[in-house]
């Protein structure tokens, strides 16, 4: 079976940049797979993450996602491949402040066709469903502005959306930095649920070791690193 | 896509209503001067429209036209009755209605003409005069009010008004002696008519008549009349317990003999037999042609008559003149306009520029779920298109509110009707360009944006 994600002779730098910023000689990921990888801030997790969404230009070859060779895609077809196959999760800010929660739940089923398909015969019922499982309790907050919402909430939205018509990879930037310790553990258990449930694998960037137990798989991205030194 | 901008100007809802209001401003403004000027030369052409000639005394056309058919100012000197008779037997002409004027009632032009005016004088592509009530004057001191006169001070059939020598909203003598009862007011007409009081030749004449004993002198007229009536406008009633009932008397003896027949051709002739010996004097006379063709000859034919120096003034061609001259003041007038339109689209362009960089993560929210930067330019320039469409629309319906709130006093000062609520075809252009200037000035910013979200991908996310 075909990986989800593969990552070969990785070797990328911003532009303008002297030193690589990425160098990766291997990165696979079968499907499902929850992978949990650790890196301090400016250990180029985002770089990373950023080269696997295709926002930034790679060589062709060096990462394919669902057999897809990101590098070869070309202007809009990288966004339509985002929308298409990943969901996304950052550590804050994920929302747009004045469409409800549910509203942000269902923005990438605007932007793909095959995630609203995926999403059901209702998108907004399976947003409401999976802000459910996540719990999201409080459902009079479902269509109030997500600008209103608390921090552990917005997460919980910014999850949902990211699930919403099961992308096949959920690429998460330090999710739970924002989250209380409490909350982390009971946010990160959902996510893997739901991922699961979804089939999506995913990508779980961090350098808070307690989440470490969780996941199917931990790498430390400093060794995967090909000697590379990034700031 | 739609409701992405909607819901994303709504939340900068304060700018968004303050670009709206600017270039609804600029809508008003552009739109409401490009009216006021096609609607006055709609009027004044429709003023002038069965008028083939309008023969005065030599003088400029413009100035004649204005003194005529619009009761602005006035013509040099008078043209003898003797000519309107020569006139008026000419082959080619169908009708001739003299008219005089000079004389104002409370700032509205009086026109001394003969009964045979409500049925030749038309406008506004062929419409003739009707009344809304009443019928026309009669030989004496009987009045018919234009409609805006009638309603401007509640004048109806029966009410009796004294009528003021000079033009001015003020006058230097008050006719207080004559007073003249209405005897019909003409339905609206949207043009010049509407402000007009029109009296017949012999009541206008009367205005004039020296009473016994008066001076000659003007400076002493007027002095007199400082004494007499510097109190305000006449009161009609108190007017009428003071002064002449011998006066009234005669009128109404005229009133009784004109009043045995319709008005028609043989009682205009009739009537003008019986003012021949008066030697009156008239201002204009305006003409109808048989055939129109002859309109050319017919002019240089009044200008080479011999028994005194005339001009005749064709309207369509004075009102050409008169466009030329105030051709500039419309220009300025439309740059102006066009001045505010342009600050209302730079303003546009501020507020979506000055936004652009605290809405970074929004971008980069929407280009993590998949958006194109394509797409963020689009919605861009989609908020443009929503900022400028509303703000056409709050314009065309700031400027109807106001045509609403102002037609009355334009109609009443100038007699102009700006009324329609369909925009003309002319309008439609002007919003259309007014569209496609927010369009392009949205163009910079949606660049930029496009330029920013490449670069920026997802980070500002983080």
């Amino acid at each position: 079976m075909e990986d989800l994600l593969n990552i070969t002779h990785l070797d990328y730098r911003w532009p303008g940049s002297r030193r690589f910023n990425l160098s990766i000689a291997s990165l696979r990921m079968r499907r499902g797979e929850t992978l949990y990888l650790r890196g301090a801030s400016g250990s180029g997790k985002s770089t990373l993450l950023a080269a696997i969404a295709g926002v930034v230009d790679l060589p062709p070859g060096s990462i394919t996602v669902d057999g897809i060779d990101v590098g070869r895609l070309r202007g809009g077809a990288r966004d339509r491949f985002r929308a298409n196959h990943l969901g996304m999760l950052f550590q804050l800010f994920n929302l747009l402040p004045w469409l409800s929660a549910v509203e942000n739940v269902m923005l990438p089923c605007r932007f793909s066709s095959q995630r609203r398909d995926r999403a059901g015969p209702s998108p907004s019922a399976s947003a409401e469903r999976l802000l459910g499982e996540l719990g999201f309790e409080d459902t009079a907050l479902l269509h109030a502005p997500a600008g209103q919402l608390s921090v552990g909430q917005q997460q919980r939205v910014a999850a949902a959306r990211a699930l919403i018509g099961s992308p096949g990879l959920v690429l998460a930037d330090e999710p739970t930095s924002a989250l209380d310790e409490s909350a982390k553990g009971v946010f990160v258990d959902l996510l893997l649920r739901e991922c699961a449930a979804a089939g999506a694998g995913l990508l779980f960037v961090s350098h808070d070791r307690s989440l470490e137990p969780h996941f199917d798989r931990v790498l430390e991205l400093s060794e995967l690193q090909n000697g590379a030194t990034t700031c | 896509m739609l409701m992405l901008g909607l819901r994303s100007l709504m939340n900068r809802r304060f700018v968004s209503v303050l670009t709206m209001a600017s270039i609804a401003m600029s809508v008003c403004l552009i739109l409401g001067v490009d009216r006021l000027r096609t609607e006055a030369r709609a009027g004044f052409a429709n003023s002038a429209d069965g008028i083939d000639l309008i023969v005065a005394s030599r003088g400029n056309p413009v100035q004649i036209l204005l003194a005529t058919v619009f009761g602005v100012g006035s013509t040099g000197n008078a043209v003898s009755w003797d000519t309107f008779e020569t006139i008026r037997r000419l082959d080619t002409i169908e009708w001739a209605v003299p008219v005089s004027m000079g004389d104002n009632h409370r700032g509205f032009p009086v026109i001394g003409t003969r009964a045979d005016y409500f049925r030749h004088f038309h406008h506004s592509g062929g419409t003739a005069l009707s009344f809304a009530n009443g019928r026309p004057f009669r030989e004496g001191a009987e009045a018919v009010l234009g409609a805006e006169v009638a309603r401007r001070f509640g004048y109806t059939e029966g009410t009796e008004l004294v009528l003021a020598h000079g033009a001015g909203d003020v006058s230097f003598h008050v006719h207080d002696e004559t007073p003249f009862t209405v005897a019909g007011v003409l339905n609206a007409t949207g043009t010049a008519v509407d402000r007009m009081v029109l009296v017949s030749l012999q009541g206008f004449d009367s205005l004039h008549e020296d009473r016994p004993g008066e001076s000659p002198d003007p400076m002493t007229r007027l002095l007199s009349v400082e004494g007499a009536g510097s109190d305000g406008p006449v009161d009609v009633v108190a007017h009428e317990a003071a002064h002449g009932h011998a006066e009234d008397d005669d009128h109404e003896h005229h009133g009784e003999v004109d009043g045995d027949h319709e008005p028609g051709h043989d009682d205009d002739d009739r009537a003008a037999r019986h003012d021949d010996h008066e030697a009156r004097q008239i201002n204009a006379v305006y003409l109808g042609l048989r055939d129109r063709t002859a309109v050319l000859g017919l002019q240089r034919w009044f200008s080479e008559y011999a028994d005194e120096p005339l001009t005749a003034v064709m309207p369509n061609v004075a009102l050409l003149e008169l466009w030329s001259i105030t051709g500039t003041a419309e220009a300025a007038l439309s740059l102006m306009a066009m001045a505010v339109a342009l600050a209302g689209m730079l303003g546009l362009l501020a507020a979506l520029s000055a936004a652009l960089e605290s809405r970074r993560r929004e971008f980069s929210v929407l280009r993590s779920v998949g958006a194109t930067p394509w797409r963020i330019f689009r919605l861009i320039v989609l908020e443009a298109v929503l900022l400028t469409g509303a703000g056409l629309l709050l314009g065309y319906l700031a400027l109807m509110s106001l045509i609403a709130m102002f037609d009355p006093l334009l109609a009443s000062r100038f007699g102009l009707r700006l009324e329609g609520w369909w925009p003309s075809g002319s309008e439609w252009m002007l919003m259309l360009a007014i569209f496609v200037a927010g369009l392009v000035a949205s163009l910079v910013p949606a660049f930029r944006v496009y330029r920013m979200t490449l670069a920026d991908g997802l980070s500002s996310a983080h």
